[in-house]
């Protein structure tokens, strides 16, 4: 009976030192809430910033599984405040989303998108370095914290400075090459977009994320997303690979393939 | 008695600068080693060692430059490509200032990057090793140019002999940043994925799904940052290695600017023997930029599409 006991305990003490579900938010030494951790977000934000009801997939042969869920937006106010003429720009994109959205070719999701793809992604702070690791598309973001540098060239994931307002981690991103899409229904900005991203704890194992949108070429004014994440607390979780080029080769070479010939699953599924 | 006086002196001697160095080193705010920044991966020395060499792992000082200037030209030089060739129509390394030897690196004195076995050279093959590269290469044997997934893992953007463990200087962009956060570091390739290392003291799982670049767990031993990978996908095939290698990665800071890059390969699958090796990574006064491969994959599109213009002109012939 004592051995059971006690082999139960060690299995709880074990569980509780893997656990990642926390009481509080944890501090870094610094005495800034420590960011560090698994996030994901839990909404449809990906599939449609804007309040959308459910739609019929991108292809009909699809079906049921890959069909449009509903969601009621993440844009505060409801609807993005477009200028007329890049609204018209959004819907050719949604006509066109098959072949031209970014993420079908395993092309990295840029910011503010990257954030809420239904795929975790991975914060490491230390008091000089914010890194922030996405499954998708393998993308990578380091955060200068009080850094004064300035973008040098646009690239997918941007130029991030952060800082500390009070309790929220305030990063502001420029250097956007303005490829990447805001979601699966063509919503974007251009290169000109300034973004600015705040992280605020909500609870000890959510944070809330905003994103304000500046980007007088598309927009009539500044708009802002937001939407809480939720700390991923499977007991040593890890973010698994995803690397999605072999999938997209089709999509974006199969024109220039051999007539004839076909992929190889053996060479490239896992 | 003399000779133990002698022993004792010399011991005293190789370990005084060790003790200098311990306390030299920088830490982190949570006490560990800092080892954070960018890092070129370039050095002089080749991964192999010239046979002439015999078991020589180290050049005098005066040897250096001509052995330096020599592989500099032997390796990356204007001249001699063979026509028809990629290296033919591939721009010189040299051209861009991208070959191994122009980027920063640190002296390097060893005669190869492979230290162990003790001739500086990779273990041949075992039987196993070598049917499992000839299969594949008679896998791809005239369809290389047939389809995207015919083509190598470089070209396709999935990995790359400087990012995925164990790390190897390759013609450019040989260049790590390495970041640390409390119960983390995390080792990037300039062209490839973040390694996210836990150093929590979690073990490897027994069971591990495959992963191109493996599966990674830290630990610190002292002043070094040791890292075991294991669970490779079959198709990473490092060296031809089977998904069944183990690798471990051995990062010691030496001075400012320098860090000691040590790795250890055991596949018995594929080598009779462990093998491994030992080379600097150096400071880099700078940062690392985003290296998008795919969304600018453009050489891929080319090569295909230069595989069947060819085709067709070779259909149209008479």
């Amino acid at each position: 009976m004592n051995r059971i006991l006690t082999a139960a305990f060690a299995l709880l003490a074990t569980a509780a030192a893997h656990s990642q579900v926390l009481t509080e938010f944890p501090r870094a030494p610094n005495g800034r809430p420590d960011l560090s951790g698994v996030w994901q977000a839990l909404n449809t934000a990906h599939w449609n910033v804007e309040p959308h009801v459910s739609g019929y997939p991108v292809l009909l042969e699809l079906g049921a599984q890959l069909a449009v869920p509903p969601g009621a937006g993440v844009v505060e106010g409801g609807a993005i405040p477009y200028l007329p003429e890049a609204r018209a720009e959004r819907d050719r994109r949604f006509e066109n989303r098959l072949n031209d959205d970014p993420e079908g070719k395993c092309y990295m999701g840029g910011v503010p998108r990257s954030t809420y793809m239904p795929y975790p992604f991975q914060i490491l702070q230390s008091e000089r370095d914010v890194v922030i690791y996405y499954q998708f598309a393998t993308a990578f973001r380091r955060i200068f914290v009080d850094g004064k540098e300035e973008a040098p060239l646009d690239t997918w994931m941007g130029w991030s400075n952060g800082r500390w307002d009070g309790n929220t981690f305030v990063v502001e991103v420029t250097g956007l090459n303005g490829l990447a899409w805001l979601d699966r229904a063509g919503n974007y900005a251009s290169s000109s977009a300034r973004i600015t991203e705040r992280y605020t704890p909500l609870g000890p194992n959510h944070l809330q994320y905003e994103a304000t949108i500046d980007d007088a070429t598309v927009f009539s004014r500044p708009w802002t997303i937001r939407m809480p994440l939720y700390r991923v607390v499977d007991q040593d979780f890890r973010i698994l690979e995803f690397k999605c080029e072999p999938y997209a080769e089709e999509k974006i070479y199969g024109h220039l393939r051999k007539p004839g010939t076909g992929p190889s699953a053996g060479a490239s599924s896992q | 008695m003399k000779q133990h006086t002698f022993v004792v002196a010399g011991l005293a001697a190789a370990l005084a600068p060790l003790c200098v160095q311990a306390q030299k080193q920088p830490r982190t705010a949570w006490g560990d080693p800092d080892l954070t920044g960018a890092y070129s991966e370039f050095t002089t020395a080749p991964l192999e060692r010239d046979a002439k060499y015999a078991d020589k792992e180290f050049l005098a000082r005066e040897e250096y430059e001509e052995f330096a200037k020599a592989r500099l030209e032997t390796r990356f030089g204007d001249d001699e490509t063979e026509p028809g060739t990629q290296a033919d129509v591939h721009y010189s390394m040299g051209q861009f200032q991208l070959s191994e030897n122009e980027g920063v690196h640190s002296l390097n004195l060893r005669t190869s990057i492979v230290t162990q076995p003790k001739n500086g050279r990779i273990p041949a093959l075992t039987p196993a090793g070598a049917a499992r590269r000839d299969a594949r290469a008679a896998e791809r044997r005239g369809k290389e140019f047939d389809g995207p997934e015919m083509r190598s893992l470089t070209e396709r953007c999935i990995i790359w002999p400087s990012t995925q463990p164990p790390i190897l200087p390759r013609g450019y962009n040989s260049n790590l940043q390495i970041f640390q956060s409390p119960g983390y570091v995390v080792v990037q390739g300039e062209m490839g994925d973040p390694r996210v290392i836990p150093t929590d003291g979690r073990k490897l799982p027994d069971k591990l799904l495959p992963q191109w670049n493996g599966t990674s767990v830290g630990r610190w031993e002292g002043e070094t940052f040791v890292i075991e990978t294991a669970g490779f996908h079959p198709d990473s095939a490092w060296r031809n290695a089977s998904e069944n290698m183990h690798v471990t990665e051995r990062l010691t800071r030496v001075d400012e600017d320098t860090i000691e890059y040590a790795f250890t390969v055991v596949d018995p699958d594929t080598w009779a023997e462990p093998w491994g090796g030992v080379y600097p990574l150096t400071k880099l006064d700078g940062l690392l930029y985003e290296y998008a491969c795919t969304e600018g994959n453009y050489g891929m599109a080319n090569i295909l599409s230069g595989a069947r213009t060819g085709e067709k002109e070779t259909a149209a012939k008479p």
